[in-house]
């Protein structure tokens, strides 16, 4: 029974598992849980996949294909189980699109996105660890060097 | 609608065919006209040499010219939008080429105008048209650009067009030599391009042995206002300054490309010598410049 999740079960919402050891602060950020969201996060959970891990779970929520996007920069194996009624309705790897448009800032400061009212926009050039080129600058950036934008 | 933006964009077929167009129109082959066109020069960071290189192509070609040079007095000093700023070019002008200060305004520029745009350099990463000149002053010295032992020589570190011509070169089978002080040396990431891509290189803080063995030796200028630390520059400015003296020993087909303005990194007792080759490189800017407006034009 060492697979089973060593936080109780939640009636209708979204769990994020496989999330790297210490980032789920981080996850917790990038989907913006709401102030009166239910949220238990799991930090250094023993894992046969990384050794350790941490687990998100948001209650009464089920995470948009954006937020899934954009938790990929920083958890690029993690995996979405949405839940209802107490049942896996839908169960998902994370997977890192090829462009993504307007999710984060550029983190040149010479960049003209961060000098314009206009959307950042990246090219994927590695999916795991992520590794993103800028657009416009063509710089290329990890995943976890960008800046979120926040909505 | 086909813009010039970064080397990135381009492969060796299209490289190949700007280049063989503007020896074309160098030999008076080709005679474009452009007589109903008018080029909208954008200047935000001034350049004269960059901008008189353009001026001319498109005069040559009959066209018209356009400019703004600087920001002061003008809408951007207002507080104007760059989209604000192009998009009223755009009812002027058939062409717009650009110079920005910031990454990537190029790019953006090209996406809020229905006209083409060439990009004259922004900020420190692409200024595709010079890549495309040394390219062509490469090919008129060598008869080729394969298979070339190239050196570059002097800011490596922080240098434009010394990176987009490694790129440029990729497809040719070159053998680079990188010889700059610790300081000022070829970034990591881009030495792993170049391991990833197969080819091959030579990391050097000397330049006699190879002189020898060199097809082309590329010189830039070392910046001062690169060092944070006035010390550091004074240190490194006269590592490099290639004289007459170390170049008894060439081959016939050896040629010294600069991108200019040169400071003391190339004697002027060079300058006399057959390998001195940077003030026609110079003009195959102008040649280079011609061909490209006039296949960016032609789409219209
Ligand atoms: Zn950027």
């Amino acid at each position: 029974m060492d697979k089973k999740l060593k936080v109780d079960p939640i009636r209708e919402g979204t769990v994020i598992d496989h999330i790297p050891a210490n980032k789920a602060l981080q996850v917790l950020s990038i989907i913006k849980a709401a102030q009166d969201d239910v949220v238990t996060v799991g930090i250094n959970f023993a894992s046969h996949k990384f050794g350790r891990k941490d687990i998100v779970k948001i209650e009464g929520r089920e995470l948009s294909q954006k937020d899934i996007n954009s938790i990929a920069l920083i958890a690029p194996d993690a995996t979405v189980i949405i839940i209802r009624d107490f049942q896996v309705i839908n169960k998902y790897p994370v997977q890192i699109p090829d462009t993504l448009n307007g999710l984060a800032r550029c983190a040149n400061p010479r960049c003209i996105t961060n000098h314009e009212e206009m959307m950042t926009r990246f090219r994927v050039q590695q999916k795991n660890p992520v590794r993103l080129r800028c657009h416009y600058c063509e710089r290329v950036f990890d995943g976890d060097e960008l800046e979120l934008v926040t909505a | 609608m086909e813009h010039l933006i970064s080397m990135r964009d381009l492969d060796t077929r299209r490289i190949n065919a700007l280049i063989k167009r503007a020896g074309d129109i160098e030999s008076g082959r080709e005679k474009p006209d452009m007589s109903n066109r008018v080029m909208g020069a954008l200047f935000f960071e001034p350049s004269t040499r960059t901008q008189l290189s353009f001026d001319t192509a498109m005069k040559r070609l009959g066209g018209k010219v356009i400019t703004m040079s600087g920001t002061k007095g003008t809408s951007v000093e207002k507080g104007e939008s760059l989209a604000d700023t192009v998009k009223i070019i755009n009812q002027y002008a058939d062409i717009i080429v650009v110079r920005h200060y910031n990454e990537g305004a190029a790019r953006y520029i090209s996406e809020q105008v229905d006209i083409p745009v060439v990009n004259a350099g922004d900020g420190a990463n692409q200024h595709p048209t010079q890549s495309l000149l040394d390219l062509y002053s490469i090919q008129k010295t060598q008869n080729t650009l394969n298979n070339l032992r190239i050196a570059l020589v002097g800011d490596l570190k922080y240098g434009r067009t010394v990176h987009s011509l490694v790129y440029a070169l990729a497809g040719y089978n070159p053998v680079f030599y990188f010889v700059a002080p610790e300081a000022l040396a070829m970034p990591q990431y881009i030495l792993d391009d170049l391991d990833n891509m197969g080819m091959t290189y030579e990391v050097r803080e000397t330049l006699e042995e190879i002189i020898p063995q060199l097809d082309i030796m590329y010189v830039t200028r070392i910046q001062r206002e690169r060092f944070a630390d006035p010390e550091e520059y004074e240190k490194v400015k006269n590592a490099f300054i290639i004289r007459a003296a170390h170049l008894t020993e060439v081959k016939e087909n050896f040629r010294i490309l600069h991108p200019l303005p040169r400071v003391n990194e190339i004697h002027t007792d060079v300058d006399t010598l057959p390998g001195a080759y940077y003030f026609q490189q110079a003009g195959n800017g102008v040649y280079m410049r011609q061909a490209i407006l006039t296949t960016l034009l032609e789409q219209l």
